[in-house]
């Protein structure tokens, strides 16, 4: 008989019963997809946290499990900027019923806030960012200003 | 609806076609008056006598006529209203708006919430569009666009008017030189856009090795608040004084342009050589934006 996975990880990470698990993300990568998803130390939400778990795919990963909740899709989109390889699997009654693949958009909308202070999107206005994705960078509509490192840091 | 927000929505087509129809407009001078009963707002959200006084002189040519907030300041404007606001409630008294905010992006910030074209009349260090066109047309006026080349000279890091010339010569065949100090240099992103684009672009730091090899050269001012101090900015500064000595080996069809005002780059003794052209460019002003007027309100 073949050691089950529990036992590998040492229970590492409980099964949950409905939520969302969010595996694959680049290892160091969860407490910044906890950020973005708006949930900090005062959550009243049951969370699992790994980092740097083994992984088959790559190197080390982490994984986050959250109960009861269910990411939309622009959660999904702000996910994909920090950790392109994430795979998020919508849980019900411990079953996977939803697998989806993160893939970063062309355009994000309300997502990122312009590193640029002089930016028209930055002011009271009532607009929300607009950013194209161009090779891996993000290109403001509004201002021409490019994002290209430090991601995590604008996501809104 | 057609709004003129930023050059880099124009192609080499609509360039040529909106040049043509300015040298037409030249040659005609105000011949018709084509936006007779037209009003167009001039909202200028920061000072800018030159410009505003330019697309108003156009605009009177036309047979139009400008409604202008005088002092933003003082105005509900400035009393928290948003641009968004402003521009809805202004479209339903003008034909037009022309536009000059302080922040880049307000020009397509403006043309998403109004229900009139929109010009950009210069957003920011963003964007300025008629700017670029009078500075191709003036080229235009003394030699092809294709197979030339440009040098564009002074701040090359914060110049607006440097980086939208440069992305329109990019539908040309051109060379482009640039030249400035080492703390002025263009921005990477711009450069690594222009060469993706296909352009050469050869960079400089001194002036005498490349003005020799050029057909245009475009000055642009050294602002004095960019230097630690003043002894580092007037270093500079007289390196890139351009004088009747700096001309006597040029090509003889070179064309010196400069977006104004200067500030002692180009030396008052150049104003009466061939090559200088920079009030002509500024007159250019005109016909060029009777066209953008013509072009968004007809
Ligand atoms: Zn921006």
């Amino acid at each position: 008989m073949s050691t089950p996975d529990f036992a590998k990880h040492g229970l590492l990470i409980s099964p949950i019963e409905n939520g969302t698990v969010i595996d694959h993300i680049k290892s160091g990568e969860a407490l910044n997809v906890l950020r973005i998803l708006g949930i900090t130390g005062t959550t009243d939400k049951s969370l699992s946290i790994a980092t740097n778990v083994q992984s088959s795919i790559s190197e080390k990963k982490d994984i986050v499990k959250i109960s009861n909740m269910e990411l939309s899709k622009d959660d999904v989109n702000k996910i994909a900027l920090i950790a392109p390889n994430a795979t998020i699997n919508i849980i019900r009654n411990y079953c996977v019923i939803e697998k989806i693949g993160v893939k970063i958009p062309d355009l994000l909308m309300g997502v990122i806030i312009c590193s640029n202070p002089g930016c028209i999107s930055n002011s009271n206005e009532p607009i929300d960012s607009k950013f194209e994705v161009v090779d891996g960078n993000l290109h403001c509509l509004y201002c021409d200003n490019i994002i290209s490192s430090d991601i995590a840091n604008h996501i809104i | 609806m057609r709004h003129i927000i930023s050059i880099k929505d124009f192609g080499r087509d609509e360039i040529d076609a909106l040049l043509e129809k300015a040298a037409k407009i030249q040659k005609l001078g105000s011949y018709k008056r084509t936006l007779e009963g037209k009003l167009v707002a001039l909202l200028f959200f920061e000072p800018s006598t030159r410009t505003r006084m330019s697309f108003t002189s156009a605009l009177a040519r036309l047979g139009g006529d400008p409604i202008t907030v005088d002092s933003v300041e003082g105005s509900s404007i400035s009393k928290g209203e948003t641009l968004a606001d402003t521009v809805r409630v202004v479209s339903s008294y003008v034909d037009a708006i022309v536009l000059r905010h302080p922040k880049e992006g307000a020009a397509l910030l403006a043309s998403e919430f109004a229900s009139v074209p929109v010009i950009n009349a210069g957003d920011g260090a963003g964007q300025h569009p008629s700017q670029t066109l009078l500075d191709l047309f003036t080229i235009k006026e003394n030699m092809p666009l294709d197979g030339i080349d440009v040098g564009l000279l002074g701040d090359l890091r914060y110049g607006r008017t440097a980086h939208s010339l440069s992305y329109a010569l990019s539908n040309y065949d051109v060379r482009l030189h640039t030249i400035a100090p080492k703390s002025l240099e263009m921005p990477a992103g711009h450069m690594s856009e222009l060469k993706k684009r296909g352009v050469e672009v050869i960079e400089h730091q001194g002036l005498e090795e490349v003005i020799n090899d050029l057909d245009v050269l475009y000055a642009t001012r050294i602002q004095r608040e960019r230097f630690p101090d003043s002894a580092s900015y007037s270093r500079v500064a007289n390196t890139y004084r351009i004088t009747p000595d700096t001309l006597k080996d040029v090509r003889e069809n070179l064309i010196l342009l400069h977006p104004l005002p200067r500030a002692g780059e180009i030396s008052p003794e150049v104003d009466a050589l061939p090559y200088a052209k920079y009030f002509r460019q500024a007159q250019n002003g005109i016909p060029v934006r009777m066209a953008m007027l013509e072009e968004v309100m007809l």
